[in-house]
């Protein structure tokens, strides 16, 4: 642990900074796990992350988390209540089965980013790479740039955004998440299809690009949404299983 | 008046002149007739509760040498015979500890009913042994009624959450199981019923087919990151274990140990489950008898024995069953068919309100019968424990069915102290290889044991 800055008067809340050249990542979250509730502090500030794993997992408070470089893998892992922002790159599995609170991030983002997530919001400025949003179960994802192949694959519930391009087999094996897509689809995976975009699309995808901080016009978008035909054991969707 | 032979030349007083003959095919007997059979009416394959049915080389092949001139035993009804056993020692700030090394196997609620999963947790903390959770993550039930409860991290991480992995006593982060490595999990839509679906966020209703591999990681590297954020999420306090079915055991324990974790879980063919393709429970991976050997010898080799524990499982039945796995080298075993069995399983009746029904016809009417079904994934359970229907899951009284578990847990760790007695041990961790003969020789190549009255042990010694 590095420093620490009192609340003032104007209400704003006391911060802390770790430097993580100089504190380990296990202080850190030891510190988020135990010591932050009840502490007045609601921001912290992560120096010098260094791509190291791990950092910020399984934070159960409402906080502010600035991440002042890159991330390595589960940054933000099964996060509950912080809004936690990458101001950088990250590696796998960010923001993986978060519960609720917000990951940003403002670089790229490599595989499974926000796998398994049950609510909350993930924002990837950039580019996202395979299986962004698989097995997703709630979480709304906005990506500002390209996903790679296979994403949203058996993604169950929640919405995923794509502003750029997708890859291939885009939303395999779909249950009851949606895609919008703003670019160019390169395949579709088994089981989703392209559907037309409702008032109710519009209005939410409206309120969630400006969430996540886009500009763009939700009639720019398509849909995409499991076609259903996977849902029960068929002998003519024989190559399907 | 006398009749002439007829002209098949059958005798007059030959009631069947006609003779059918009844030579089967060795290759395509009357099972393999009755599969390609139903193959062609429905063009799926079968999908089928339970484990393998085949026969395999098992713990039933080998014998314990017990105490006589060379060795003396215990007095079997005097002498103490510690079965204390500890799982999680090497990184966990909590490890497991237990009064006996015999556990309760991961089964899902979805699978079972919760009025089996709260059975399951009363037995066990009367017991003073563990649950496991299963794929559907955790009900309230069991995380009240067992003192001791393992949650299971899986592909498919339906239901997984914060909250309920601080509540654990240990992590299962699994990689694979018994009956169908390589495959996913499966639910069938009769047993999505709306509690379940909610649980794991899907429509009701739906044939339910998890993922084989996990969403975010993959290989041995990554789970060595995996399994530092889940120790970084529980602050370090509790044991991780790493499951696999058993395949290239050898490689996947030295993995599994490499990649952090505190308990190496190896679950051989004969393991069951709640539903797959019966492709995968009879032609996928190899009988437990074999893998233990193959676990421990890497735990051996990479000195981690003592270090990293290691549990066994699949058909796992008996007292002897799980001397014998002691004595290979395993630290406890999980025990998963088994419990249904005490339960009820393949009963002819049941016992609800103070009387006992019988359940022939509801066999019956799932094309079975009593000591034959394996109807689990229907979730028509006679018994009431496979089942998610309302009135069905009535046939299991939680209260009856923790006291039946109770008493065959009792019942096997008996079995398991006078056989470590007869050996001579007053620990049953204190069993040994030594301590044990293979009947066959395909048992003694497994388990790396002499076959008995010799010396060889295939691919090891001589004659």
């Amino acid at each position: 642990m590095d420093s620490m800055s009192a609340g003032n008067s104007n209400g704003a809340a006391a911060a802390r900074t770790f430097d993580l050249a100089r504190t380990s990542v296990r202080e850190l979250n030891q510190f988020l796990h135990s010591d932050l509730a009840g502490s007045g502090i609601g921001h912290i500030d992560v120096l010098h992350p260094s791509g190291a794993h791990s950092i910020a997992v399984g934070v159960n408070h409402p906080v502010d988390i600035d991440i002042r470089g890159q991330g390595g893998y589960y940054v933000g892992g099964m996060n509950k209540f912080a809004n936690i922002t990458v101001h950088g790159n990250v590696g796998w599995g960010v923001a993986e089965n978060m519960m609720s609170g917000s990951v940003r991030v403002t670089g790229f983002a490599s595989e499974s980013a926000g796998a398994s997530g049950h609510g909350g919001l993930l924002v990837v400025e950039g580019d996202a790479s395979l299986r962004c949003g698989i097995a997703m179960k709630g979480i709304d994802i906005v990506v500002g740039g390209r996903v790679g192949n296979y994403s949203a694959f058996m993604a169950q519930a929640g919405r995923l955004v794509i502003c750029g391009d997708a890859g291939d087999a885009l939303g395999d094996s779909l249950y009851e998440a949606v895609i919008y897509v703003r670019g160019r689809i390169h395949s579709l995976g088994a089981d989703a299809r392209q559907e037309d975009m409702t008032e109710a699309d519009r209005a939410g995808l409206a309120d969630l690009l400006k969430r996540a901080g886009f500009p763009y016009d939700p009639g720019e978008f398509k849909r995409v949404a499991s076609a259903r035909s996977l849902y029960h054991w068929n002998a003519d969707a024989n190559q399907e299983y | 008046m006398k009749q002439p032979p007829n002209a098949l030349g059958s005798l007059p007083s030959d009631p069947s002149p006609r003779r059918i003959q009844r030579e089967e095919s060795a290759g395509f007997d009357r099972r393999i007739i009755d599969y390609i059979h139903n193959a062609a009416a429905h063009g799926l394959y079968e999908i089928r509760g339970l484990g393998a049915k085949r026969s395999l080389p098992s713990f039933d092949d080998l014998v314990f040498l017990a105490g006589s001139v060379t060795r003396y035993p215990l007095e079997g009804y005097r002498e103490k015979c510690h079965t204390r056993t500890v799982l999680g020692t090497r990184f966990a700030k909590k490890p497991v500890e237990l009064d006996i090394p015999i556990t309760f196997a991961g089964m899902s609620f979805g699978s079972l009913s919760a009025r089996v999963k709260e059975a399951l947790g009363r037995a066990a903390t009367e017991l003073g042994t563990s649950t496991t959770t299963g794929d559907g993550g955790m009900t309230q039930e069991e995380r009240q009624s067992s003192k001791t409860l393992v949650y299971q991290c899986l592909p498919s991480r339906y239901g997984f959450n914060p909250d309920d992995l601080r509540r654990a006593d240990a992590i299962e982060v699994v990689i694979g199981q018994g009956a169908k490595p390589g495959g996913g999990g499966m639910l069938l839509g009769q047993k999505v019923n709306p509690r379940v679906a909610k649980m794991r966020t899907l429509p009701e209703g739906i044939d339910q087919r998890s993922a084989c591999r996990h969403p975010d990681w993959t290989g041995p590297d990554d789970l060595v990151i995996k399994i530092n954020e889940l120790r970084e999420i529980t602050d370090w306090q509790i044991p991780i274990y790493v499951k696999v079915g058993a395949t290239r055991t050898y490689n996947d324990v030295k993995l599994a140990v490499h990649s952090g974790a505190d308990v190496v879980v190896v679950d051989g063919m004969q393991g069951g489950t709640a539903a797959t393709q019966t492709v995968f429970i009879e032609h996928v991976g190899i009988p437990t008898l074999a893998a233990v050997r193959q676990a421990v010898e890497a735990l051996e080799e990479m000195d981690m024995r003592g270090t990293v524990q290691l549990v066994v499982s699949g058909g796992i039945r008996t007292g002897a069953d799980v001397a014998k796995a002691l004595a290979l080298g395993a630290d406890a075993v999980s025990v998963g068919q088994g419990t249904l069995i005490a339960l009820g399983c393949n009963h002819e009746s049941y016992f609800q309100d103070g009387a006992s029904h019988g359940a022939e016809d509801d066999y019956a009417m799932l094309g079975t019968a009593p000591g034959y079904c394996h109807h689990c994934h229907t979730g028509r359970c006679p018994v009431g424990i496979t089942t998610q229907d309302a009135i069905l899951e009535q046939r299991l009284d939680p209260m009856i069915g923790a006291k039946r578990l109770k008493n065959y847990f009792q019942t096997m760790n008996m079995e398991l102290t006078t056989l470590a007695r007869a050996c001579g041990k007053s620990n049953v961790h204190h069993l040994e290889r030594e301590d044990l003969v293979a009947l066959t020789i395909e048992a003694a190549a497994m388990a790396r044991v002499p076959l008995a009255g010799t010396s060889w042990i295939p691919g090891v010694t001589g004659f």
